[in-house]
């Protein structure tokens, strides 16, 4: 008798263990990354508890393990250790920067756990690596989209100044790499730290070579002060940013140095002035209307990609069931659907799936987005 | 010409920092580490009055200035008086610990974004030759400037001024001569917690304000100090912009990567060949 108890007690205790979805998330929501990884978190949270709220992914409530990386490579390392080995996680998402995803590629490998980053660089999903996934755009896309902007104006004179981190890294080497294919000539190639508070010496180097465009590549308030050091020294250029200011602070911080700075963007910022028949339309507006409401501040595009990488989980999840494989091959041929991002064709051989059609290329005018051709 | 406009206004806000580090190493002997911290708050509590609760400038900035001296006595009492057996050593170590807990507090204070406000003066772009300076630049320039003379001043001729120094050279006599050494600590504390919140100030709207900011800039302000002797008032401020103006004529000569690598190069530099300082003294000297 004692024993049939004891394997009903082990029973009705090992069962909610496993009618429950596991999802690890890995977000930089403190450290100078966290205006990226906060949004990102707040979305997660939102969606997993959407989700429950209508019963689960397949009758199974998702139970959400997060923690915070604070932007850091080796905290990025040992959460995810932790995720697999102590909270047995079917999946993560995350984590919020490039290097901390490329630091824990081979671990996802290692321990046979799909990650889905919300990083940007091509380099995490080039070379190919089974489990993991990204959901925003790469820097190429974004570099192609400037390019071919500036080859329509009959420019090719460019000026690039870039932070010194793994998002400006990355958008260097694109830079670099793509100028030729496009035409382009590189004239001058700064480069400024997160924490520099004055680019006036970069910027008159810069002026002295003349370009037809300056194009900047950073996040945070850095490019801001860019802005407005332009302004200052009355450089003509047109002044190009990257996907990486597209949030309404950037607009603030900079003030007026903001107006008629051109940058590539995903649609989410525009989305209620994209044409009523735009297929991205009723996506966009559906998670910026959710998130507005809950959190009381305006959508950025990163909490779109921790979005998209829900999404990805969940089709997973609905259709291949929590075994790593089964996921994979079923996020892998799901075939074309539309994000928040732009429109994904995830494939065996590419794990991103999004193309230069996710970007539009938008102007700051009188303090907010408008779209450009 | 333009490296040195700019380079005198970064340059003008390390010796602001600098002569922060100055007041408390006079009387203490010690660096603090959390320097930085008090600029940092400094332009946070602007933002808060400036922003938050919408007063004007000229009573926002008074109400700052004195939350600093404030801040500083505090600081002092709480991280400094109350260590057991205090030597230089522990000393140091707990105002790095302090800094670390600032910015901790900041950070669950204001949020990890960064703040902005609106500029205290008209933006104007003063065309001088070769270059241009901002109004904004402008304004940090004369009130650093008006700050170290009237801190100069105030420790060449005044009474108080003389304990501060007396205290440096010799606590213990100081002490003998009816200085009361422990006021005189708390009050350099608060002076140079007046100083962070100055730069603060003048500097928010111009490079806006985040939790993290303090760092970089007492690190800077830190080789600033070095640069123009531990201790001496006017090589503080010469070390702030001369520090400044390299760091901006480095800019254009080599990779601008490097800029930050140049403060640090100074520290060291100066560290080994010229320990004092470019305008230090010799301690020992008469009152």
């Amino acid at each position: 008798m004692k024993k049939l108890l004891g394997v009903v007690l082990i029973l009705v205790l090992a069962v909610p263990l496993y009618a429950e979805i596991r999802l690890g998330a890995l977000f930089a929501v403190t450290g100078p990354a966290s205006f990226l990884g906060l949004p990102e978190k707040q979305t997660l949270e939102m969606l997993v508890e959407e989700i429950n709220k209508e019963g689960g992914i397949a009758g199974e409530k998702v139970k959400l393990f997060l923690y915070d990386t604070k932007g850091l490579d080796t905290e990025a390392r040992k959460k995810f250790i932790r995720l697999v080995k102590k909270d047995k996680v079917d999946a993560v998402i995350g984590p919020t920067r490039s290097g901390s995803t490329l630091a824990i590629k081979e671990l996802a490998e290692r321990y046979k756990t799909p990650l889905l980053s919300c990083a940007a660089s091509k380099r995490i999903v080039q070379p190919l690596n089974k489990y993991v996934f990204k959901s925003p755009q790469s820097d190429t896309h974004a570099v192609g989209k400037i390019y071919n902007f500036l080859r329509k104006k009959g420019k090719s004179k460019v000026a690039i100044i870039t932070a010194q981190n793994g998002f400006g890294d990355s958008g260097r080497t694109e830079l670099l790499e793509l100028a030729e294919e496009y035409g382009m000539k590189i004239v001058a190639d700064e480069k400024f730290r997160d924490t520099d508070k004055d680019m006036t010496s970069q910027l008159t180097k810069i002026s002295e070579t003349n370009p037809d465009a300056i194009i900047c590549w950073g996040v945070g308030p850095a490019p801001a002060l860019v802005a407005k050091n332009a302004r200052q020294l009355g450089l003509e250029s047109m002044l190009i940013m990257s996907h990486g200011v597209a949030s309404k602070k950037f607009i603030e911080l900079a003030g007026e140095a903001a107006e008629g700075i051109i940058l590539p963007a995903g649609r989410l910022l525009v989305a209620d002035r994209l044409d009523k028949d735009s297929k991205y339309r009723s996506v966009l507006l559906k998670y910026k209307e959710a998130y507005e409401k809950r959190y009381d501040s305006s959508v950025s595009t990163f909490g779109g990609h921790a979005y998209d990488a829900f999404m990805m989980f969940k089709y997973g999840i609905e259709k291949g069931g929590k075994e790593a494989d089964k996921m994979i091959s079923a996020i892998e041929n799901r075939g074309p659907f539309i994000g928040t991002a732009g429109e994904f064709n995830i494939t065996a051989t590419d794990h991103n799936g999004l193309d230069k059609s996710a970007f539009v290329m938008l102007k700051i005018h009188n303090g907010d987005w408008e779209l450009i051709n | 010409m333009q490296f040195f406009y700019s380079g005198i206004t970064s340059g003008s806000i390390f010796a602001l920092v600098a002569l922060g580090f100055n007041i408390i190493y006079n009387t203490t002997g010690i660096i603090n580490f959390a320097q930085g911290e008090f600029v940092m708050i400094g332009g946070m509590l602007i933002y808060t009055l400036l922003s938050i609760y919408g007063l004007p400038f000229l009573i926002a900035a008074p109400l700052a200035l004195m939350a600093a001296l404030i801040l500083g006595a505090i600081f002092e009492r709480v991280f400094i008086k109350s260590v057991r057996s205090p030597n230089e050593i522990k000393l140091i170590t707990i105002t790095i610990a302090a800094s670390i807990i600032l910015r901790g507090l900041g950070m669950v204070i204001w949020g990890r974004n960064s703040l902005s406000v609106d500029a205290y003066v008209p933006y104007k772009i003063l065309e001088l030759p070769a270059g241009t300076l901002t109004s904004n630049s402008l304004l940090v320039i004369i009130v650093s400037l008006i700050t170290a003379f009237s801190l100069s001043l105030f420790f060449k001729r005044s009474s108080l001024g003389k304990a501060f120094r007396a205290c440096y050279d010799d606590k213990i006599a100081a002490g003998i001569c009816g200085v009361d050494v422990s006021k005189i600590r708390m009050l350099a504390f608060a002076i140079a917690a007046l100083l962070g919140v100055i730069a603060g100030i003048v500097t928010t709207p111009i490079t806006y304000v985040t939790y993290t900011d303090g760092i970089m800039t007492g690190l800077k302000g830190f080789a600033a100090a070095i640069l123009g002797g531990l201790g001496s008032f006017w090589g503080g401020v010469a070390g702030g912009l001369l520090l400044g103006i390299f760091e901006g004529f480095f800019a254009s000569v080599f990779p601008s990567g490097y800029k930050d690598a140049f403060a640090f190069l100074v520290i060291l530099a100066v560290l080994f060949l010229r320990p004092k300082g470019l305008f230090g003294k010799k301690k020992a000297e008469r009152l």
